[in-house]
């Protein structure tokens, strides 16, 4: 006798064009249980649900790519670890350990970075607000400062005069690139002149030394060929102020802004067939270095800020089913433990996601809702997605970057942070909130 | 040509009223007196028409979309390979080439022929960055802009005026005369698309198109000139004609050699009254009127499928100038059980042939 | 039309392909949702059916009375029982 069939939730589908293929056999998804060798359950036993996980595995394998695909082409790279993508210690020193330096934009990120024992000479300080009582501290111990505006160059100059140093800076330019929305309003506009002007500022004011250039391009872009047209950009300045100006600039940073392998809201392809490979961006970047007119030894630095495309891919989230549901409309929906105030990044990308353990059963247009009693707690727009059970675990992935630094203390905890090491061991590098360390910094009003 | 005897799968087998090669290439290569194989039609729906031709794939199988991934992909044309035997795939749709030539090295392994371009190459024609072929070819290119938020729109007409299209990277183009209908365009485009969307000045004049084959190494395999002598209302050509056109053969040989093509595709240029012409699309597939190569004599699908084979294909120049196509729409007759086959087992098998 | 008697005039296949000649729509259905339509069409009550899925499939633990419920609904949903059909219990 034949074994009986195993048991599904009885399902009804219409036939509707445009969405008939999901009713065929043909089905496409693989169950995650394993996280680098650890089985989900396992962490779910050890550390609660929801939780984030970290593949030091998959980092040192990002970086050491991204480092080796530029260094083959271009003979001096730095990678500057960009905090804001994730700040967690064991995360940066996992990156420094491979040699980063730090690229912070506030002073808790700094501190942050000292305290890891980065030293401060290799430091990039960058954004639009760095007050006095900053310049005062991070100038005098080296950090390099990257200019944003007139005032922040007049106020560092004051530094210099009252701390008697003549501190290294680079300023942070902004440039039009075909296909990508320009981000005007950081650092000084190139095309109309102002970047020219701010170097010669610097020049005549003679109190601070110009040791680089910086441009950030913008996020999450995916054409390659941006970076050459602001490489080049980059390029011809650099070039025009050693001819005008005798400069000799020990580096150029062509900033962050490299592609993970998510998928924002609205891309057409997923990740893993519209993110170009590092080596492209290496390419298109070391094309246009490759026209820098500079004697071979005085090369100048190419550092790179990427902070998303390293670490989002080491990340995972695993949630846990707490109810299934079936909308008037007909979609099935998943309520899960994990929301938008633990994986904010569910506001920009199409999540890649999967089911933790084997599933049998039909594939139907599912969306996934997070446990906030708010409309806007989608935590996956519609996918197709296999039934799952109450008490069943589903994985997020590519979820490392912004994640566990954008999240909000919102109605409950927020999840502790695993990193798997590279020989498979495990351990909480971010324990799971409680009431004491939510309650920490409050104070009772002495007259309650 | 030599005869030839493989397992073809093409895609696209979407003939609607915008429709994709796919029946174009099947009728190509079924027109191959050399050819003896089986073709395999390859869906991402039960109601793509060309899976109820029956004269037209011997077997069927669903594909899953290309948002689902190149795992799922893969492991479905493994199926399929084990089931059917697999010699070569063309794939013919824009949004599906990404994942095709991702998967190039894992179908060769399992001895899945494809002739395709790179990445690269792929990108080089890309809408996005059409402009930077000036220079490559000889004739102009329109101006183009890529962007990726509606309020651009507000101040594109410093660069281009209008009126101008709005393309999706993939498909899809809107003309737009004014601000408004600009915007409008820009969130159709971007709905169905998504971003970026590619502004494209409007050049007046007669639309004349190739389909080419490159051979990857700078050099053409051949190519067919045709002028569209009828558009719908949606600007696809429901008739045309082979032309004899020396200069845009003499394009078309050039962006072979700029591009280093591999593989198919369609050059798109307008000519103006003046005589001069403007490239406006380079895509990197079969047409939807390939057929009319077939019917021209020279057979491009076929040269592809030999190419993928693995086999040799002379350059082949001499076609049948003044060849027409007039397409036409007619209603089949489908049988409810193959609809019961596809959308329920994901196959309709025709054929008795399998690997085994 | 009353829709118990639509019921009867679906043709269900073996293979969960269901057909409404009254619409023209067409549907697909799980082994499970095929053994619940069959019971339906039969006039089966809530037990029987309840009891074909017991000895029908290999079960975990699931809550059958619940799915039969859940699987009716999708039957009023997608026109195929009146809107007041419940399986009496």
């Amino acid at each position: 006798m034949s074994p009986l069939p195993a048991y599904e939730r009885p399902l009804i589908i219409r036939h509707e064009s445009g969405l008939m293929n999901k009713f065929s056999r043909v089905q496409s998804m693989r169950p995650m249980t394993h996280l680098d060798g650890v089985a989900v359950a396992e962490l779910m036993e050890t550390y609660g649900s929801p939780l984030f996980v970290f593949s030091e595995k998959t980092l040192v394998e990002r970086y050491r790519e991204l480092r080796d695909v530029f260094s083959l082409r271009y003979p001096k790279v730095r990678i500057a670890w960009s905090y804001k993508t994730n700040y967690l210690d064991s995360i940066a020193r996992v990156f420094h350990k491979e040699g980063a330096w730090a690229e912070v934009v506030s002073m808790f990120e700094w501190e942050k970075a000292r305290n890891l024992g980065v030293p401060a000479e290799q430091i990039h300080f960058n954004g639009p607000y760095k007050p006095k009582a900053v310049l005062d501290e991070v100038l005098p111990a080296g950090t390099i400062i990257h200019i944003d505006h007139f005032d922040e160059l007049a106020v560092a100059e004051r530094v210099a005069v009252e701390k008697g140093i003549r501190p290294k800076v680079a300023i942070r330019i902004n440039l039009t690139a075909d296909g990508t929305p320009q981000w005007s309003r950081f650092g000084f506009n190139l095309e109309n002149g102002q970047a020219h002007d701010a170097v010669m500022r610097i020049l005549t004011g003679d109190r601070l030394e110009l040791t680089g250039l910086h441009c950030h391009l913008g996020t999450f872009i995916l054409d390659p060929d941006a970076y050459r047209q602001s490489a080049t950009k980059m390029v011809d300045f650099a070039n025009r102020l050693r001819q005008e100006q005798g400069i000799t600039l020990s580096f150029i940073d062509v900033g962050g802004g490299f592609a993970s392998h998510n998928t924002l809201k609205a891309q057409y392809l997923p990740g893993d067939q519209a993110t170009p490979s590092f080596s492209r961006y290496a390419e298109a970047i070391s094309d246009a270095l490759g026209k820098l007119n500079y004697p071979p030894r005085e090369m100048p630095t190419l550092v790179l800020e990427t902070g998303r495309a390293l670490v989002d891919d080491a990340g995972y989230l695993i949630a846990t089913v707490q109810a299934n549901k079936r909308l008037p409309d007909g979609r099935r929906a998943l309520i899960v433990d994990a929301g938008v105030n633990v994986l904010f990044t569910s506001f920009w990308y199409k999540h890649d996601v999967v089911p933790a353990q084997e599933f049998r059963g039909v594939f139907e247009p599912t969306i996934l809702y997070g446990p906030l009693c708010m409309n806007i707690d989608v935590v996956r727009d519609t996918l197709l997605f296999p039934p799952l059970n109450v008490g069943d675990q589903i994985v997020f992935r590519t979820v490392g970057a912004y994640n566990v630094t954008q999240w909000m203390q919102f109605i409950t905890y927020r999840p502790a942070v695993v990193l798997i090491s590279q020989n498979g061991q495990h351990a909480a590098i971010r324990k799971r909130e409680d009431l004491e360390i939510v309650r920490g910094p409050e104070q009772m009003a002495p007259w309650l | 040509m030599s005869s030839f005897n493989s397992t073809i799968a093409v895609t696209g087998l979407n003939a609607t009223d915008n429709p994709g090669p796919g029946v174009a290439v099947i009728r190509s290569l079924r027109a191959d007196p050399e050819f003896h194989g089986r073709i395999i039609g390859l869906a991402y729906d039960s109601l793509e028409p060309g899976i109820y031709a029956a004269d037209l794939a011997d077997d069927v199988f669903l594909i899953p979309y290309p948002s689902q991934g190149s795992e799922a992909l893969a492991a479905r044309l493994t199926e399929i390979q084990k089931r059917a035997g697999l010699d070569v795939v063309i794939p013919t749709l824009d949004a599906e080439l990404p994942l095709f030539i991702s998967l190039e090295a894992q179908l060769a392994d399992m001895k899945v022929g494809t002739f395709l371009p790179t990445r690269d190459q792929l990108d080089l024609r890309s809408k996005a960055h059409l402009a930077a072929l000036r220079g490559k070819v000889e004739i102009p290119v329109p101006a183009t802009k890529v962007i990726n938020d509606a309020s651009e729109l507000y101040e594109i007409h410093r660069e281009i005026s209008y009126p101008f299209f709005l393309k999706g990277l993939y498909y899809g183009a809107y003309r737009a005369t004014s601000v408004d209908e600009a915007v409008h365009a820009f969130h159709r485009v971007v709905a169905q698309w998504g971003l970026p969307v590619i502004v494209q000045e409007e050049v007046r004049g007669d639309e004349l198109d190739v389909v080419a084959v490159g051979d990857g190494r700078g050099g053409l395999v051949g190519a067919v000139a045709m002028r569209k002598t009828f558009l719908t209302d949606k600007g696809k050509g429901w008739a045309g004609i082979a032309i004899h056109d020396p200069v845009l053969m003499r394009l078309t040989e050039q962006l072979m050699g700029a591009l280093r093509w591999r593989g198919p595709c369609e050059v798109e240029v307008v000519a103006t009254k003046d005589g001069g012409y403007h490239l406006l699309e380079v895509n990197p597939r079969f047409p939807a009127w390939v057929y009319l190569s077939a019917g021209a004599g020279i057979n491009l699908p076929s040269a592809v499928a030999r190419l993928a084979a693995g086999h040799e294909v002379k350059p082949m120049r001499d076609y049948r100038v003044g060849t027409m196509f007039v397409r036409i729409s007619l209603d089949q007759i489908a049988s409810l059980e193959d609809f019961e086959r596809i959308t329920t087992y994901g196959e309709l098998r025709r054929s008795a042939g399998s690997a085994q | 039309m009353d829709g118990h008697n639509k019921l009867r005039d679906l043709a269900v296949s073996d293979s969960g392909f269901v057909f409404d000649p009254y619409t023209g729509s067409t549907f697909s259905v799980n082994l499970t949702g095929l053994t619940i339509l069959r019971g339906l069409k039969e006039g089966h009550g809530r037990e029987d059916i309840v009891g074909e899925l017991q000895t029908g499939f290999a079960a975990g633990d699931a809550d059958y009375h619940r799915d039969l419920d859940e699987f009716v609904g999708q039957l009023r949903n997608q026109g195929l029982l009146p809107l007041d059909f419940s399986v009496e219990r």
